[in-house]
C-alpha cells in the first residue's frame, strides 16, 4: 500500500463544514451560492465571505478547500463564472473542479498557479479524454465518472498522468453525468445548466385512491401504498413500465457505498475517495466522514475496518457498488 | 416567402441511425436516402453501443459510396460514451482515416482530431462561445448544438466564433441520456453482456410509461429518448435570422423521405410551417411533437407560437 486514500468531503453549509472538519475530512469541497455550481438547492452553499471564513478555519485544522465551478456557463453570460473561478483563487481555495473546456481554458489563462480539478460533470471516462484535459489545461486531478468498474478503474489509472478521485458514497446517477438532459425535458431545468436534477421546486405529492403518488413536473415517477416510505421523485430512480412489466427500469432508489471495497480501490491506486451529499445536513456528514475516517483508518493501520454499514443513512435503506461491479450492468 | 440573411446556404443533414435496426434494413434505409432524399450530408457510424457496431460495419463503404455518388457529403460520427479497450481502438483507427470527415461525439476523438477539420458532435457538451472557441481553435468546422440548449443560447453563440458553423436538431425522437448500463436488456431481465440484443425489437425505441399509463421517454439501448418527436418546423426562420446553417434530422422508422422533402421546402421557403406540421403529423403520428427545449421550457412540451 503506498499512500493513504484522502477523505474528500461535502459541505452545503458552514455547519456542515465544521462537521466533517471535526469528523477527520482530508479536504471539504463546496460551492457558490448560485447556478455556477451542481448543487444549486434552495439555502445552500457559500457567500465570498464564508468562503473566506471556511478557508481560515479549514486551513488552520490542515483540511484543504476545493470549490466546485462544475456547471457548464450560460453562453453570453460567461461572467459569473469567470467571477467565480477569480474569487476562489484570490481567497486562497487549494482547487477549483470545473467541467466546461472554455471555463478550463479561462482558469489556465487567466490564473496559471491555480490547481484544476475535472469535475464528474466533464464525463472523461477513458486515458484519451482525461489525457486532453490534462494536456490542454493542465488538469491534476480527475474525478471518474461513475460508469467504471474496479478492473476498469484500475486499468485506466496505469494510463494516465493524474490523480484520480471516486465517488464512495451518497447518491448516485445511473447515467453518464455531464450528459443527461431527462430533468430538463421534465422541468426545465438541468443539471448542466442550472446546477439542479429533478428540483423540489417541480415536486408534488398526491393522494389518488389508496397510493401516494409522486410526481416530477405532469409526469408520475412513483406511487407509495399506504404504509410504504414515499421516497423524492428522483427521475431516474422512479417506477415506470416498460416492455409488459412494472418495474424500478434505470435503478432502484439506492445509494453507492463502497466502504467495504476500500482496499481494491487503494491497490488500485485511487488518490481520494469522495462523498456525496452537499445537500445533507450536519449530522448526516458527521456520520458518513467519521465511519469513512475509521475505514480509510482501519485500512492503513491492517486493523480492518468494523464501524457501522451506514445503511440508515443509504437511500431507501439499501446500498449498491453501481458500476463498481460489472454486473451491475 | 422567407428571407434568409446568411451568407450560407441552409443544409438539410442526417443523423445517424440511433436505433439497432437490422444491417440489411439499415442498409437499405441508407440507399433510398441516397437515391430520393433531398439531403446535403449524411451521417454513418454508431453513436449507442459499441455492440451493434461488427453488423453494420461491412456495409458502410457501399453506402457511403452511394451517399457520395449522390452527391451527398459522408460524415462518420462516433460513440457517444467510450470505456473499454476495443472501443478505444476503434475510435482511434476511425479518426486516423484520410479523407473521412468525422463527427466527434466524446472528448477522446477531440483529442485524437485535434488541428484537423472535424465535427463536434451533439454529445459533446459545448454550452457556450467559450468552449465553442476552444473546438474551433483546434479544428472544428461544425458544432452540432446539444438538444437542450434554449433559443438564447443558439443566438448567443452563432456569429461569435469564426470559420465554424451551427447544427441544430430538428426532427426525432431527442436523445436524452447515455448510460454505462443497458436498460432494454434490463427490461427484459438480461445483463448488458448477454443482451440477445433485444433492442433490435424497437424500431424507434422501447416505449417507457409511467405508473399512469402515461407516455414518457423512449429506451433504445443505453441511451434513454424522448418519447415525444422534437419538431421545430416552426422555428426554423427564426433559426436562419439567428445564423444556424446546418439542420439535422434523427432517422425514425416513418417515410424520411418525405420528412426531408418537407424540410427541404421549409428551409427553401417554398412551404407554410402549419402545413408541414400538419404532413408530418400524418407521417409520424406515433407520438406528440414537442419543441419546448428550444423555448427555455421542459423539453417536453409543445410552445405553438
Amino acid at each position: 500500500m503506498s499512500k493513504s486514500l484522502q477523505l474528500v468531503c461535502p459541505a452545503g453549509t458552514p455547519a456542515a463544514l465544521e462537521a466533517a472538519v471535526e469528523a477527520g475530512a482530508d479536504v471539504v469541497y463546496l460551492g457558490f451560492r448560485d447556478e455556477t455550481n451542481a448543487r444549486n438547492f434552495p439555502g445552500l452553499n457559500f457567500s465570498r465571505t464564508e468562503l473566506k471564513d471556511a478557508i481560515a478555519y479549514a486551513h488552520s485544522k490542515n483540511v484543504e478547500i476545493y470549490v466546485a465551478i462544475n456547471t457548464f456557463p450560460e453562453a453570453g453570460r460567461l461572467d459569473p463564472w469567470h467571477e467565480a473561478v477569480d474569487d476562489a483563487h484570490m481567497l486562497g481555495a487549494d482547487a477549483v473542479i470545473l467541467a466546461d473546456m472554455g471555463l478550463l481554458d479561462y482558469a489556465k489563462n487567466t490564473h496559471p498557479d491555480l490547481r484544476l480539478h475535472l469535475s464528474v460533470q466533464a464525463s472523461a471516462s477513458n486515458p484519451e479524454s482525461i489525457g486532453f484535459y490534462h494536456q490542454a489545461f493542465g488538469v491534476k486531478r480527475v474525478v471518474l465518472p461513475r460508469v467504471l468498474s474496479f478492473d476498469q478503474i484500475r486499468t485506466l489509472i496505469r494510463k494516465i498522468p493524474v490523480e484520480t478521485e471516486v465517488f464512495a458514497f451518497g447518491g448516485m446517477c445511473v447515467m453518464a453525468e455531464g450528459r443527461c438532459s431527462l430533468s430538463s425535458y421534465v422541468t426545465g431545468c438541468s443539471p448542466n445548466m442550472n446546477g439542479v436534477c429533478s428540483p423540489a421546486s417541480h415536486v408534488k405529492y398526491q393522494q389518488i385512491g389508496p397510493d401516494l403518488v409522486s410526481k416530477l413536473g405532469d409526469f408520475t415517477i412513483n406511487a407509495f401504498a399506504d404504509g410504504e416510505a414515499a421516497g423524492y421523485p428522483t427521475l431516474c430512480k422512479g417506477r415506470f413500465q416498460a416492455a409488459g412489466k412494472t418495474s424500478y427500469l434505470f435503478e432502484e432508489p439506492t445509494s453507492l457505498n463502497v466502504s467495504g471495497n476500500l482496499a481494491e480501490l487503494a491497490d488500485a491506486g485511487v488518490t481520494a475517495l469522495k462523498i456525496e451529499g452537499r445537500q445533507r445536513g450536519k449530522a448526516y456528514v458527521a456520520e458518513v466522514v467519521s465511519s469513512f475516517r475509521k475505514a480509510v483508518d482501519g485500512l492503513e493501520s491492517g486493523m480492518g475496518f468494523d464501524g457501522t454499514p451506514l445503511e440508515d443513512l443509504s437511500e431507501g435503506g439499501r446500498d449498491t457498488l453501481g458500476a463498481f461491479h460489472k454486473s451491475w450492468r | 416567402m422567407m428571407t434568409n440573411n446568411n451568407t450560407h446556404p441552409s443544409l438539410l443533414t442526417l443523423g445517424p441511425v440511433q436505433y439497432n435496426w437490422p444491417a440489411h434494413q439499415r442498409r437499405d434505409f441508407y440507399f433510398r436516402m441516397a437515391d430520393e432524399a433531398p439531403l446535403d450530408v449524411v451521417y454513418l457510424g454508431e453513436n449507442v453501443c459499441s455492440k451493434r457496431t461488427p453488423f453494420f460495419d461491412p456495409f458502410i463503404p457501399e453506402i457511403a459510396e452511394r451517399l457520395q455518388a449522390a452527391g451527398k457529403q459522408v460524415v462518420f460520427s462516433t460513440l457517444a460514451l467510450v470505456m473499454d479497450q476495443r472501443e478505444q481502438d476503434s475510435l482511434r483507427d476511425v479518426c486516423q482515416m484520410d479523407n473521412v470527415l468525422v463527427e466527434a461525439n466524446d472528448v477522446s476523438a477531440l483529442s485524437l482530431l485535434d488541428g484537423r477539420p472535424h465535427i463536434v458532435g451533439p454529445f459533446v457538451n459545448i454550452y457556450n462561445e467559450g468552449s465553442a472557441r476552444y473546438v474551433a481553435g483546434h479544428g472544428a468546422k461544425v458544432i452540432v448544438f446539444n438538444n437542450e440548449l434554449p433559443q438564447t443560447s443558439i443566438n448567443a453563440m452563432t456569429g461569435k466564433v469564426s470559420d465554424c458553423e451551427f447544427e441544430v436538431q430538428v426532427f426525432g425522437r431527442l436523445p436524452l441520456a447515455i448510460s454505462a448500463r443497458c436498460y432494454h436488456a434490463r427490461a427484459h431481465g438480461l445483463h448488458k453482456d448477454g443482451c440477445q440484443y433485444v433492442c433490435a425489437q424497437d424500431s424507434d425505441g422501447m416505449d417507457v410509461e409511467t405508473l399512469e399509463d402515461q407516455e414518457f421517454l423512449g429506451v433504445n439501448g443505453t441511451q434513454t429518448q424522448s418519447h415525444s418527436l422534437c419538431d421545430l418546423s416552426a422555428e426554423i426562420q427564426a433559426m436562419q435570422d439567428g445564423g444556424v446553417t446546418r439542420f439535422r434530422l434523427w432517422p425514425q422508422w416513418v417515410d424520411m423521405v418525405t420528412v426531408a422533402t418537407l424540410y427541404r421546402k421549409l428551409l427553401d421557403g417554398a412551404m407554410d410551417t402549419r402545413d408541414v406540421r400538419q404532413q408530418l403529423q400524418t407521417i409520424a403520428g406515433f407520438a406528440p411533437f414537442a419543441n419546448g427545449f428550444f423555448h427555455q421550457q421542459p423539453g417536453a412540451n409543445l410552445v405553438i407560437q
